[in-house]
């Protein structure tokens, strides 16, 4: 009952972040994010945003071209995830002031910080939009 | 709010990633890297110490490197070094590299875990959280022997900022559970419970994660946290949509949290103190109350809250389910879902009715939106919801719209998906066979089944059909009729030609008085099939071809000739060259008596429950077939254990074995022998693995005279129906007693001996396989039983094996003892058994209408033709279970006849060699008291007394 591994790929299967929850070894973790790039991008807007995946179900959403993936088990809260997908990109977009791919390429590490303000050991941690805001631009302002 | 501009701080590093996105090319990006890191180790190995800056510069490229894909081998103890750093981003990034690339590298560990104690101990709360989340994000056993002490004190520590706590709880949460052991609660308990009430909304919204996992593992400990989370609730759900401020989401007050809270209840029963109860109560009436008021707002998020609270209500309602009310009210509310524009939430409603199906409250409110669901199932765009939709029907399917919802799903299967037709085919051989009423549409929809995706058709949904077949006798002649006009079309498939080819083997003497399905034909129509059949179905219309010898005389030379052609005789295939030649030499040494007794027709499968279902639950992972539906699967029919080839050498023993397969002219032992293989070929074989012994619900692993296998497992795999109850069964005649109503299970086990059982009964004869099982793993010697010689050295973890025959002389009361002396570490063990031989082991069932049960019944009236028992219930007063019960006794279990519906006749007649006993029971229970009346009345006094004692013990 918590998130295995949340994973931003772009179009193209590029990996974006990736964080895990859950130990995997270097070559699972490499099937996983082929596996979840090619079950979520066959994907139209028409259909829901959850998908069953191995074990578990990949409940995911479309910002332009990345995908925001979350994998959680099969009796879990689809929408609660759904919502917390959309609640952690609009901290995003405050953040990054209008957030695009290439801040998440350059500013890796403080992606980071983000989703451990916003997630932590597989667990939603905080989803208040100004507390996490509030807190990363004391972050920020440290040297 | 300042923007972060592109990697801000570290110039290099952003043109660095600028160049390494320059890249034209794979081999253009590797040596863009390789120049790179040899720049890094030059100067981490460098004369100059490297500064803070330039040090978290060169980690933080390294780590976007390992991103990347490529290995990094350095930097471990520069990242170590910059923990150290009285700098956040520096810090930071150390303990970025450190939670990426975990390494259990034993010295960094200790070093790492220094740092984490120095920064834990710093009342910094921005460092207290670093190292905090470094823990949660590694885990490790060694963080864990480290830290489990310390972290609850943070947590509940009063002067802990809430930040902090946060942060605290969650580490404790992995900690945990990767190390359950290291993480004692005990005095921290009720201090952890009580976060719950704290003011600040992000620490319960942490801790309630704590909690939850907690309360999973020590219910009784934590269940003070139910009233707590009540109030909690009922306190966020009473609140205005902005009352809660940063913790309002789109209008919906503190959604998450919301979830969380209902989902600990999840976690208990209902709340015991009324007061909770109520508060709760109405928290959920509120919940489905705002769904029903107008959007607060029109995005799609505000819905989406509003609705994750709503599913979450539901989820609990259905958990409770006690509150007929709540229950219809949710199923009414995912019935306007099942219609919504959202896919999602069409989805989400389909899965959730699901549940509510299977609760009594809800099942026909459920029902109701069976034609909503059938056109979801045929309009969907996304499979996944079609797919929602099908486990929906399967849910809500019961005998009042069974025809209508196989149909559909047989109708939809022709144009389904490939990925869930497998799963199809199983629910509608499941739902076809526990709502037939009349057979023939069963064997009508297994046979369409076969037909529109006969590729799916996995071997226990057309062994289950054969079963069925074998074990109802009025619906033969139906099943080889309608399997002949099958086998008419010009292709079909080879499942297909495996029931036909079983199917007319057994019972094609009843359609063979019509001259278009005489025997020649039948057989010209099976053997037009054969050249485009596999091996395995080729022998086993080998098998058909000499049952068909039996049943028709006529067809002898025609069959024969077939059989004496080289492509049988000498097939490269053994086995099929094997069944060709000993078949051949059957049918023209043995005489018509002999032919008749060896090709009788299959007696009926023993009971147990359905493998097409053990196959569904296991597809679909636990959780997905309920008890209940488990336990209507136990009815009729076994397991086809006869026909079907198993390509393994099937003979008990090695020697006879080789001999077997190269002798062209088998002796009368290996005849036997292969017989033997013949009936039961799985069973009995010793298997390599099979595919078919899955149908036998036996793990191929199972071997039965095998040698040594390690223990353990070995034989509670063998009977798949010996539960774990049977396992740990006690001494003698409780193992006894368990076999009134079945015929295969474990009779007895101890810690060195497990003894299982498989029998099958056919009027007066019985035949009962013996399973010795030596637990241990040293060996038996002077292995002796009083039935029969046997090995008298049994290997440890092995498995020996006696068959013995019975025989019904006249009726009994006492059970055959079995003695049983071995030698197991230089102590003998003495055991003594009764065998589960029963008198009603040799029940014919009999059918018959009411009137003429009560005219018997009246014509069994003398005072000792009756035995009556009066009894508590030991066992839970199911009808379905009860049901199997008297069906695995024996007796035809008559419906429509006693005019309370509630009670249960059954009819039928002991054969015994001396004479025919006639025997009708009536049981009757009061579920309110608890209680049952059992009444027996046979041609025979000593009979009913018998019968009416052993089956008091039953319920």
């Amino acid at each position: 009952m918590y998130i295995r591994f949340i994973l931003i790929q772009n179009r193209a299967g590029k990996t974006r972040l990736a964080k895990w929850y859950m130990q995997f070894d270097d070559d699972e973790k490499q099937k996983l994010i082929e596996e979840v790039h090619a079950v979520v991008t066959v994907r139209d807007a028409k259909h829901t945003n959850f998908v069953e995946f191995r074990n578990f179900k990949i409940i995911y959403r479309r910002y332009a071209g990345l995908y925001f993936c979350i994998c959680v088990d099969v009796t879990d809260n689809n929408l609660a995830y759904l919502e917390g997908i959309h609640n952690f990109v609009e901290v995003l977009n405050e953040y990054f002031h209008n957030v695009c791919e290439l801040d998440l390429v350059f500013n890796f590490y403080k992606v980071y910080t983000v989703v451990d303000e916003m997630f932590l050991a597989g667990e939603i941690r905080e989803t208040s939009q100004t507390k996490v805001l509030k807190q990363l631009l004391m972050l920020q302002s440290l040297e | 709010m300042p923007a972060v501009s592109k990697g801000d701080g570290m110039r290099g590093l952003a043109v660095f990633i600028s160049d390494i996105r320059n890249c034209k090319s794979k081999e253009a990006e590797i040596k863009r890297i390789n120049k790179e890191l040899a720049n890094i180790r030059s100067k981490f190995k460098g004369d100059k110490a490297l500064d803070g800056y330039s040090k978290k510069k060169y980690v933080c490229k390294l780590l976007f490197i390992f991103l990347l894909g490529h290995d990094i081998d350095f930097g471990h103890m520069e990242a170590v070094n910059l923990l150290s750093s009285n700098k956040y981003t520096e810090k930071q990034i150390g303990y970025l590299f450190i939670s990426v690339l975990v390494n259990s590298n034993s010295e960094l560990i200790r070093l790492i875990n220094n740092a984490i104690k120095n920064d834990l101990s710093s009342r910094n709360p921005t460092f207290m959280c670093l190292a905090l989340h470094c823990i949660a994000n590694v885990g490790s056993r060694e963080m864990a022997e480290a830290f489990a002490g310390e972290i609850p004190r943070i947590l509940v520590a009063g002067d802990t900022m809430d930040s902090v706590k946060q942060s605290a709880a969650l580490c404790l949460l992995r900690l945990y559970k990767t190390s359950p052991d290291l993480v004692l609660m005990g005095e921290w308990t009720s201090r952890v419970v009580h976060l719950l009430n704290d003011q600040h909304m992000g620490v319960v919204t942490a801790a309630i994660s704590l909690i939850t996992c907690l309360s999973q593992k020590n219910p009784d400990e934590f269940k003070t946290c139910v009233s707590l989370a009540v109030s909690r609730l009922s306190r966020i759900v009473s609140s205005a949509s902005t009352d809660l401020q940063d913790y309002t989401y789109y209008f919906v007050p503190a959604p998450w949290l919301s979830c969380k809270l209902l989902r600990l209840l999840q976690c208990y029963p209902p709340p015991e103190d009324g007061a909770v109860k109520g508060r709760l109560v109405e928290c959920l009436e509120t919940i489905l109350n705002k769904a029903q008021e107008p959007p607060k707002s029109k995005k799609v998020q505000h819905s989406n809250a509003k609705n994750a609270i709503l599913f979450e209500a539901i989820a609990l309602i259905i958990h409770y389910d006690s509150e007929p009310n709540l229950l219809v009210r949710a199923c009414n509310q995912l019935g306007q879902f099942l219609q919504h524009r959202e896919t999602n939430l069409r989805y989400l409603a389909l899965e959730s009715m699901c549940t509510l199906a299977s609760s009594e409250f809800s099942h026909e409110a459920v029902k109701t939106h069976i034609e909503t669901v059938i056109n979801a199932l045929k309009t969907e765009r996304d499979v996944s919801v079609r797919q929602r939709a099908a486990d929906l029907l399967y849910a809500m399917c019961d005998r009042s719209n069974a025809k209508q919802i196989v149909a559909e799903m047989l109708s939809y299967l022709e144009t389904a998906d490939y990925s869930i037709r497998e799963e199809m085919v199983l629910k509608v051989a499941i739902l076809a066979e526990k709502y037939a009423v009349d057979y023939s549409w069963y064997v009508d929809t297994i046979l369409n089944l076969i037909r529109i995706a006969g590729d799916y058709v996995s071997e226990e949904v057309w062994y289950r059909v054969i079963q069925i077949v074998i074990n109802r006798d009025d619906v033969q002649g139906y099943a080889a009729k309608t399997v002949f006009e099958a086998l008419q079309a010009p292709a079909c498939h080879e499942n297909m030609v495996k029931v036909g080819g079983y199917i007319l083997g057994e019972f094609g003497n009843l359609i063979a008085g019509d001259p278009r399905s005489s025997p020649l034909v039948q057989f010209n129509l099976l053997h037009s099939k054969f050249h485009l059949c596999s091996v395995p179905t080729r022998a086993l219309l080998l098998s058909a071809y000499i049952k068909f010898i039996n049943l028709f005389p006529e067809t002898k030379s025609t069959i024969q000739e077939v059989l004496r052609c080289d492509s049988q005789i000498r097939n490269s295939d053994v086995e099929l060259q094997q069944r060709a030649v000993e078949y051949l030499k059957l049918s023209s040494i043995a005489s018509t008596d002999v032919l008749a007794t060896v090709l009788e027709e299959m007696p009926p499968f023993p009971e147990r429950e359905s493998s097409i279902l053990a196959k569904l639950k296991k597809k679909k992972g636990p959780g997905a077939v309920s008890a209940g539906e488990l336990e209507e699967g136990k009815r009729e029919g076994g397991e086809v254990n006869g026909w079907e080839v198993n390509q393994q050498k099937s003979e008990p023993s090695q020697e006879n074995a080789s001999s077997l397969t190269t002798s062209p002219s088998p002796t009368p032992t290996a005849m036997h022998l292969s017989l033997t293989s013949f009936f039961f070929p799985s069973s009995l074989s010793q298997s390599t693995p099979s595919p078919s012994a899955d149908l036998l619900g036996l793990r191929s692993a199972a071997p039965v005279s095998a040698a040594p296998v390690s223990a353990g497992s070995l034989l509670v795999d063998v009977f798949s129906e010996a539960g774990p109850a049977a396992s740990t069964a006690g001494v003698n005649d409780d193992g006894f007693l368990r076999f009134v109503c079945k015929n295969n299970g474990v009779l007895f086990e101890n810690q060195l001996l497990q003894i299982g059982i498989k029998s099958e009964y056919r009027q007066n004869l019985g035949r009962m396989y013996l399973f010795y099982g030596n637990k241990t793993s040293v060996q038996f010697v002077s292995f002796s039983t009083t039935l029969k010689p046997v090995d008298p050295l049994v290997e440890g973890g092995a498995q020996v094996q006696q068959v013995i025959n019975i025989e019904c002389l006249s009726d009994f009361s006492d059970a055959p003892l079995l003695n049983i002396k071995f030698r197991y570490g230089g102590a003998l063990q003495n055991l003594s058994l009764k065998l589960p031989v029963t008198i009603n082991k040799f029940f014919q069932p009999t059918e018959m209408s009411s009137h003429d049960f009560f005219q018997r019944w009246k014509q069994l009236s003398q005072p000792q033709q009756e035995a009556q028992k009066i009894f508590k219930a030991n066992h839970p007063m199911d009808t379905e279970v009860l049901k199997a019960k008297l069906l695995g006794l024996g007796t035809a279990l008559l419906d429509n006849v006693d005019p309370n519906p509630e009670n249960f006749v059954c009819a039928g007649v002991i054969q015994t060699k001396a004479q025919q006993i006639g025997c009708l029971l009536r049981l009757e229970p009061n579920a309110q008291a608890q209680m049952y009346r059992l009444t027996l009345r046979s041609s025979k006094d000593t009979v009913a007394k018998r019968l009416c004692e052993l089956l008091s013990e039953q319920f």
